[in-house]
């Protein structure tokens, strides 16, 4: 498969391993933001064969770990009004709200439906024109652009019965708000690939001139992942910031402007909470003052929601890279992929969920 | 001036509930859907029961219900799922399969035209693996109780003597063998059904076994395992493999065999072939020294062409299942959660 199968090239692999085995002679500890790419590194078993001075941290870029439970809640109490189809990609349906999930509100008669992208939500409510079709707007910048046009397409058509509940989060505020923790402990990044060919890695430079590290955008195959941890490496040892492309088949400085201006259009910064940390300023989006009326929060009362996290879960200090998840008491225990008790334990991004797939108990059963 | 009762319109479109009622309706759709093309010396005497003389050796007895949709998938449909699946259940616990039954639960409404070609489809695939339907039943539920059609077919086949394949037989340096490239059926349905605006060319992998599988048995008498890896795919499959024999399974990334196509739609999907079903293919687990012989009579055949040693059984990690990537480290295979879900970004 052309662009994938020489990305995972086991002698280009080798061969970077190598180099970043010679150049490493700190220790490094490297943040990854993505959450497809913790997956990658987990599946790959790119943690195993690094050198042991660098060491991978996992970031809090899962955007179905981040959305708030108050978000996931809503979305319950939406989905259980019978003149509603609530639609959402399909990671989000697993994912524990205060009682239950969208699959179990799904099993009670709620119309759930999974989609791969918010334009075929769109579809369902010109279908459905009787019905009030919501659609669980929840990602980074990467899925932002098309969750606006999906907003700006309905106010186009005058599409009445369209809505969405938004839980829109950004990379660059959740850096800061790392890199400004008296406990970080992360030296360089890996930026996220597909967050960077929307936005450009332009953004990027200002934080790595502020706090003096290295950022580098990355791809998500091993060869993309290793590429990135070298140059990453290279830049750490020589005692340099700023911001150095190793995804430059996907990436450029300036990113893509018209998916950001559709994105601009329909949306604008706000305070958001990240389910776990708490509220970053600026760090959110939220419809634009015109677009009110295609909120869902705006849309339906729900009365009051009073979410409750379960005291055990840790999953804010995975998401911050103070705890590995295999670390946390709960791991493998009270909490596993059948009985998540956090989102980073059910999404196909989050860390809980990639240790448990891949690592669970590495040192017994895999070395 | 005369009068007559209105006499009962008996060539019907579609599926009536008569059709279920056991009345002059459904004695028409046996006679015009079902009996022309699965008639048989055995279904033809239309008791409430099949007799048949049995064989030496075991019984064994298996069952599966149908309810796939697309009715209709590249590659094949519902009836010659309903008729593939059964028989490969019987040949993978080593039974040589003979007699299947057939319980149709239509939709009000299905138009006669598709059950006529799904019930076609059967006997087409009934005779390629030499099985005889030997008896069947039909009901019919009121428009939206069931999706259209859904079948179940039970199967009887007969186990020689002095034969024992069975998943609980699996010991340390087993090999582990499959029959060909993974994923194909649930790939094909999955981008029919999810509507995907690519073109795809994937086709179900949907094929009876049991031909391949008596000539594996010649070649290795001591195979020690066989299960077809449908849903949940070969993960599941060898997941279930690894905890009945606690012994753990060892596979070789870089020898697993996956179609182009099917890796390019799982890559798009976020999906892992592993986990998604197969309808034609089967895992082997056979002693180290009957490896060469089996790959050899599997590549040999139709449904066994691309056919590979993809690992191996051994004594650690009792249980689980590991892949030795093509980097050199290794990851769990785990045992697929349910639904799969497509990543969102």
């Amino acid at each position: 498969m052309k662009y994938i199968d020489e990305y995972r090239n086991p002698d280009l692999a080798r061969g970077l391993l190598k180099k970043i085995e010679n150049t490493a002679t700190k220790p490094w500890a490297i943040m990854e933001i993505c959450g497809g790419q913790t997956h990658s590194i987990l599946r790959n078993g790119i943690d195993q064969l690094l050198p042991s001075n660098i060491q991978l941290v996992h970031g809090p870029g899962c955007p179905v770990c981040v959305t708030p439970l108050e978000t996931i809640d809503r979305a319950l109490a939406i989905a259980a009004m019978p003149e509603t189809i609530l639609v959402s990609f399909g990671d989000m349906l697993r994912v524990p709200g205060s009682g239950k999930d969208l699959f179990m509100a799904r099993s009670e008669g709620a119309d759930v439906r999974i989609v791969f992208s918010p334009l075929e939500a769109l579809q369902i409510a010109r279908d459905n024109p009787e019905k009030e079709v919501v659609f669980l707007a929840v990602g980074f910048e990467t899925t932002a652009p098309a969750n606006a046009m999906a907003v700006h397409q309905a106010a186009r058509e005058g599409l009445g019965n369209f809505c969405e509940l938004v839980s829109q989060v950004m990379v660059p505020p959740a850096m800061r708000a790392i890199l400004s923790s008296p406990d970080n402990r992360v030296h360089g990044f890996l930026a996220a690939g597909h967050v960077c060919a929307i936005m450009g890695w332009k953004e990027y430079e200002p934080v790595a001139e502020e706090f003096g590290v290295p950022i580098v955008p990355a791809g998500f195959e091993p060869v993309d992942l290793l590429d990135a941890i070298l140059k990453t490496v290279e830049l750490l040892e020589a005692g340099k910031s700023g911001v150095l492309n190793a995804y430059g088949r996907v990436v450029s400085r300036e990113g893509n402007p018209q998916a950001r201006k559709v994105m601009n259009q329909v949306f604008e910064v706000a305070d958001r909470p990240w389910r776990g940390i708490g509220v970053i300023p600026a760090s959110g989006l939220v419809l634009r003052e015109q677009y009110a009326c295609f909120d869902a929060e705006k849309r339906f009362d729900v009365g009051h929601i009073s979410p409750h996290e379960s005291p055990l879960c840790r999953s804010g200090e995975v998401l911050q890279g103070y705890l590995k998840p295999s670390d946390c008491p709960a791991f493998g225990k009270e909490c596993t992929p059948q009985t998540p008790l956090g989102a980073t334990m059910v999404s196909s991004e989050g860390a809980c969920a990639a240790y448990y797939r891949y690592h669970r108990n590495p040192e017994k059963q895999c070395n | 001036m005369q009068l007559s009762c209105p006499s009962p319109i008996l060539q019907h479109e579609t599926v009536q509930m008569a059709h279920g009622a056991g009345g002059r309706l459904s004695q028409e759709l046996t006679a015009r859907v079902f009996m022309p093309h699965l008639n048989n010396p055995v279904l033809d005497q239309l008791d409430d029961q099949a007799r048949f003389d049995a064989e030496p050796g075991r019984i064994a007895f298996t069952t599966d219900t149908y309810v796939v949709t697309p009715v209709f998938f590249p590659g094949g449909n519902i009836g010659d799922l309903a008729v593939n699946g059964t028989v490969n259940d019987l040949a993978v616990g080593g039974a040589m399969p003979r007699y299947l039954s057939a319980g149709f639960v239509l939709e009000e409404g299905l138009p006669l035209v598709d059950l006529e070609r799904i019930v076609r489809s059967m006997a087409e695939a009934a005779r390629k693996s030499g099985v005889v339907i030997a008896c069947g039943d039909t009901k019919v539920v009121q428009k939206g109780q069931c999706d259209r059609i859904f079948i179940n077919t039970s199967g009887v086949g007969f186990i020689p003597p002095g034969r024992d394949v069975s998943c609980r037989n699996l010991l340390s340096g087993d090999a582990v063998l499959l029959s060909g490239t993974i994923g194909d059926h649930g790939m094909a349905i999955l981008t029919t059904r999810e509507g995907l605006s690519f073109q795809s060319r994937i086709q179900s992998d949907s094929a009876a076994l049991n031909g391949m599988i008596a000539d594996v048995l010649q070649a290795a008498p001591n195979l020690h395992a066989m299960r077809d890896p449908t849903r949940g795919g070969v993960a599941a499959t060898l997941n279930e493999l690894a905890a009945s024999s606690s012994v753990g399974i060892e596979l070789d990334e870089g020898a697993l065999p996956v179609r182009e196509e099917v890796r390019g739609a799982a890559e798009l999907l976020g999906i892992d072939p592993l986990t998604v079903a197969n309808e034609g293919k089967v895992l082997l687990v056979v002693p180290a020294a009957e490896a060469d012989a089996a790959l050899v009579v599997l590549r040999a055949h139709e449904h066994g062409s691309e056919a590979a040693i993809i690992g191996e059984v051994v004594d650690e990690h009792p249980g689980m299942v590991v892949i030795r990537t093509s980097l050199g480290s290794r990851r769990i295979l785990d045992m697929p959660l349910g639904e799969q879900l497509p990543r969102i970004c």
